[in-house]
């Protein structure tokens, strides 16, 4: 097979191309396009998929240098750089998995302005992708920033009853977090000479222009991880987000914070990571802990997953700043795994909200008489959240845990109370709504899953399980990467 | 000595404008009433006339250095006399809509031209003090030009007063400095600043910039601002916005790093506390404000702010920085005018920003468009508005202002939130019951006001390739340090 060219600003702009012909066929024959716009939609997410499967294919693992380069001049000093390596290709691939399951699960459930929401969602897939793929310094904030406008509209057009409010929270947050990244960009840019991210990764600064520095990118991936205590945004936003932005918002647009750490804060400033890391610890450790407990009292089921995925987001900002193989690579294995796992656990809430318009936990109950296909995928996701052996939630969280094992025994037994309160409010919240007999006489005529929803799922299954069984599949694409990390970080801090 | 004809010739396009001004005026007085439309489409062919005479004009000074023209000031001029056509195109339509069409409305705008130009090719205090009054008095008339209205018969006269006034703050401090240094050249002045630095010029300095402040509408001299862009007709306000800024802040950038770049520590100082205060007062003023030409008042007080960040650092970059950013910024008043003035509901134009609300039903294109321009003014990447905030934050930056430029920064996520209202009424709310659908829009302002959207959106991202460039040319030879 040949390779194409350019093929990462195909994979990257071919979901920008889907939006402006459905944006085109908007504005020629403006009524009756819904149909159309879905299946366009559609067709560019599965091909988008289509192109970055052939991209993992064509990787050469066992190389730990940037594939795929692209480099043109572009101006003010920046440039068109684009490149993958063994970890940012696994993102590619994750966004492009879901989105074609994001498509699916919004084809009925969006009833209003369905061309402007298809057009919202193939322009933010552009922009993650972009994110994922760029190595400049400004065409990486240009993409990440720019994934605030598509997310914000989805949340405050299609969203729920009070979705003003969480639109406007999620990118005032977002934003005041990211301009200080900008700064510090601007800094280095002027301060090395170059805004080329693998040349940066390269340049020693000084330890104190590192601990600004790492502070600075801390902002702002903090708050998109989020960790605690900037995670206020998240339950908001998660809840009134229709389905899919929710599905997109914890399976990627959080996976950016973390990425955003293993590609500036760990190689760029790896003093600075070993200072800050009691802080990271101690975060991490309040986030697992304290969210987890939160989560436990929540009354509505997606706010009790949007603080479980904070809990799960402490195992990757854990394992990130471990300064070992193993962390790195079990929080690039929780990201992927939580990808799969959060969006799955969200297109399942998703499922009962279509049909009962309530996300109350106390409104369901006995659901496992009526709708036993869909108690049995809940169960599935509801252990892998969980993190049963098994399935690829087990993988992450043990591989970090091994990791931060080593750099803080104390941390590590502090983090472990996180895998039985995950337990704990995930085994509660599945006995409440599906155990017992139904007392709801609204649950009554409850149907099951249908084709379309089965459809859905069927992909995630298979992967969260196959990356359970096999991790070798993830963990070879990104050992080459993760180990040239790991070996920067202790040649740079005498480790 | 050179002789008049070399002098004539280096000054040719505001001779242009002068000369055609007044031969339009005399038409005008000849046809009478009725040669509006025709004047309209005269000035704008003498404003685009003299852009292209300035473009190929030669480099050089005249009359004794009073007059430079370096490729600053022809830059400059390019973009506002094109501006001034604009504004000339809006105008008309609008005032013929409204039936206050009048053949001077064009011709106080190439007058204002003459002395934007003027300004901006200024080489001592007194083409400066010349330039700056001839454009004022032009824009005092057009401020009250609705006269039968009684809020833009008080915005004329509100501006008319404290635009004397700041006036005579500038007159003052040119007279310490002319006092001080002995001479009415920049440069002299630069020499003798160099020589001896003293408090006296400073003293004078000092005056000049809050005089130029004011022309500026930078805080803490803002006051007249959201009084005048609320009264003043609506066309008039987009002119006032645009091309008077770029001229005020190319002269300010002038007089401090050509006059004054030695006492860049001093000048610096208070420039950055203008900026501050600019940014703070733009984008809290901004938040509780329900009419659309107020808050666009704000939202110009605070990126005069940025811009002024921008000649603060006093370096060449810095000043490339204002000049890109002024122009971007230029482009999206522009179009965010020229679409207000497409929008009107039963006759009635839209005032208030809550009736912007549920636009994307009837107007999804121009709903799309005022989104871009949003985003644009708000500095998200990847729209035109970001690159011009990255450089002059970057200016300011490799300059040392770091603490600034985060303060600039945390300003504009503070004005993001009435940008995003201003989307979130288009896009999350539906119209009120009984909302009457908009209006068909006039031609002009609504192509006028989507060209613009379509410059500041990411596809022509590339627009900035070769617009790079040019600022670069431009702020060639400016801060020296």
């Amino acid at each position: 097979m040949g390779a194409i060219p350019n093929i990462l600003s195909l994979v990257t702009f071919l979901p920008m191309v889907g939006a402006l012909l459905i944006l085109v066929g908007r504005f020629v024959a403006p009524s009756g396009q819904e149909g159309i716009a879905r299946w366009v939609a559609l067709a560019t997410t599965l091909v988008t998929l289509a192109v970055s499967s052939m991209l993992v294919l064509q990787f050469d693992s066992s190389n730990a240098a940037y594939q795929f380069v692209e480099n043109y001049v572009w101006f003010a000093g920046a440039s068109y750089h684009l490149g993958v390596d063994g970890v940012s290709i696994l993102f590619v691939l994750l966004t492009a998995f879901l989105m074609p399951l994001c498509i699916l699960a919004s084809w009925k459930s969006i009833e209003t302005s369905v061309v402007d929401y298809m057009i919202a969602f193939l322009v933010l897939e552009t922009l993650v992708i972009g994110v994922f793929t760029s190595l400049d310094l400004f065409l990486f904030y240009t993409f990440f920033e720019a994934t605030l406008v598509p997310m914000f509209i989805i949340i405050g057009v299609w969203g729920g009853a009070n979705r003003v409010y969480a639109a406007y929270k999620f990118f005032l947050y977002t934003l005041l977090g990211s301009v200080l990244m900008l700064l510090a960009m601007l800094w280095m840019a002027n301060k090395a000479g170059t805004t080329s991210i693998p040349e940066l990764k390269t340049f020693a600064f000084s330890p104190q222009a590192q601990s600004i520095l790492w502070l600075a990118f801390f902002a702002s991936f903090a708050v998109k991880m989020p960790m605690w205590p900037v995670h206020t945004w998240l339950p908001d936003a998660h809840v009134q987000a229709p389905t899919a932005g929710s599905v997109i918002l914890a399976g990627i647009l959080l996976k950016l914070g973390g990425y955003g750490f293993i590609l500036f804060n760990v190689p760029m400033f790896p003093d600075a990571s070993v200072l800050y890391r009691p802080l990271v610890f101690s975060l991490s450790v309040i986030a697992i802990a304290y969210t987890s407990l939160v989560a436990f009292r929540q009354t509505d089921i997606k706010k009790l997953i949007a603080y479980s995925s904070v809990a799960h987001m402490g195992f990757v900002t854990m394992g990130i700043f471990a300064g070992n193989a193993q962390g790195l690579q079990g929080a690039i294995f929780q990201m992927l795994s939580h990808g799969l796992i959060s969006g799955a656990l969200f297109l399942c809430v998703g499922v009962v909200y279509d049909r009962m318009h309530t996300r109350e936990i106390a409104f369901y109950g006995g659901l496992t008489n009526r709708m036993p296909w869909y108690a049995a995928i809940f169960l599935m996701f509801t252990m892998a959240n969980v993190g049963l052996p098994g399935t690829s939630g087990f993988i992450g969280e043990m591989l970090t845990m091994t990791g931060v094992y080593q750099a803080s025994t104390w941390t590590a037994f502090a983090a472990a109370t996180g895998v039985i309160l995950s337990a704990v409010y995930a085994l509660t919240l599945y006995r409440n709504v599906m155990f017992g007999e139904i007392t709801n006489p609204a649950l009554a005529t409850i149907k099951d899953i249908d084709l379309r929803e089965l459809v859905i799922f069927v992909p995630l299954i298979i992967g969260t399980i196959w990356l359970g069984v096999q991790p070798g599949l993830v963990l070879d694409y990104t050992a080459a990467s993760v180990d040239s990390v790991v070996n920067a970080w202790h040649l740079a801090t005498g480790g | 000595m050179p002789d008049l004809s070399q002098d004539l010739i280096l000054a040719a396009s505001e001779l242009t404008l002068a000369i055609g001004a007044l031969a339009l005026l005399l038409l005008g007085a000849f046809i009478g009433e009725k040669s509006a439309r025709l004047i309209s489409i005269l000035s704008v062919a003498l404003l685009i006339a003299a852009a292209a005479v300035a473009a190929t004009g030669p480099l050089g000074t005249a009359f004794n250095g009073a007059y430079v023209a370096d490729p600053l000031a022809i830059y400059a001029k390019v973009v506002i006399y094109i501006a001034s056509a604009i504004a000339v195109v809006l105008g008309g339509g609008w005032m013929q809509r409204n039936g206050i069409e009048r053949f001077e409305f064009p011709i106080l705008i190439v007058l204002a031209s003459v002395g934007m130009g003027m300004m901006v090719s200024s080489g001592d205090l007194i083409s400066l003090y010349v330039g700056v009054e001839l454009h004022s008095l032009a824009l005092y008339v057009l401020a009250a030009f609705h006269r039968d209205d009684l809020k833009a018969s008080e915005a004329g006269l509100k501006y008319f007063v404290l635009g004397a006034l700041s006036s005579g703050l500038l007159l003052y401090g040119s007279s310490l400095i002319y006092g001080f240094a002995g001479s009415m050249h920049f440069d002299a002045i630069g020499a003798y600043a160099t020589a001896n630095p003293g408090p006296g010029l400073i003293f004078g300095l000092v005056f000049l910039i809050c005089g130029l402040a004011f022309k500026v509408s930078a805080a803490p001299f803002h006051m007249w601002t959201p009084d005048v862009y609320e009264g003043a007709p609506t066309p008039v306000v987009a002119f006032f916005t645009t091309a008077p800024k770029m001229a005020a802040m190319v002269l300010f950038a002038r007089v401090l790093s050509e006059g004054f770049l030695q006492a860049h520590d001093q000048w610096a100082q208070v420039l950055i506390l203008i900026a501050l205060a600019s940014f703070v007062v733009g984008a809290w003023g901004g938040l509780v404000q329900k009419d659309i030409q107020r808050l666009l008042a704000y939202s110009s007080i605070a990126n005069i702010g940025y811009a002024i960040l921008g000649i603060a650092a006093g370096t060449q970059q810095g000043l490339q920085a204002m000049v890109l950013f002024m122009t971007l910024y230029m482009i999206d008043t522009l179009g965010f005018f020229a679409i207000l003035l497409s929008l009107s509901r039963n006759g009635r134009p839209i005032r208030s920003i809550a009736d912007l609300a549920g636009l994307k039903e009837d107007r999804p294109v121009t709903a799309l468009a005022i989104t871009v321009l949003s985003l644009s003014v708000l500095g998200m990447p990847p729209f035109s508005g970001f690159w011009g905030k990255y450089y002059v934050f970057g200016a300011a930056a490799s300059a040392g202002y770091w603490m600034v430029a985060a303060a600039g920064l945390v300003a504009s996520v503070v004005a993001a939130f009435y940008y995003l209202r201003i989307i979130k009424l288009m896009w999350f709310d539906p119209a009120p019951a009984g909302t009457a659908a908009t209006d068909r829009a006039p031609f002009e302002s609504q192509w006028i006001g989507w060209a613009c959207a379509a410059f500041s959106s990411p596809l022509l991202i590339a627009g900035l390739t070769w617009l790079e460039p040019l600022t670069r040319i431009a702020a060639t030879g400016f801060g020296a340090k």
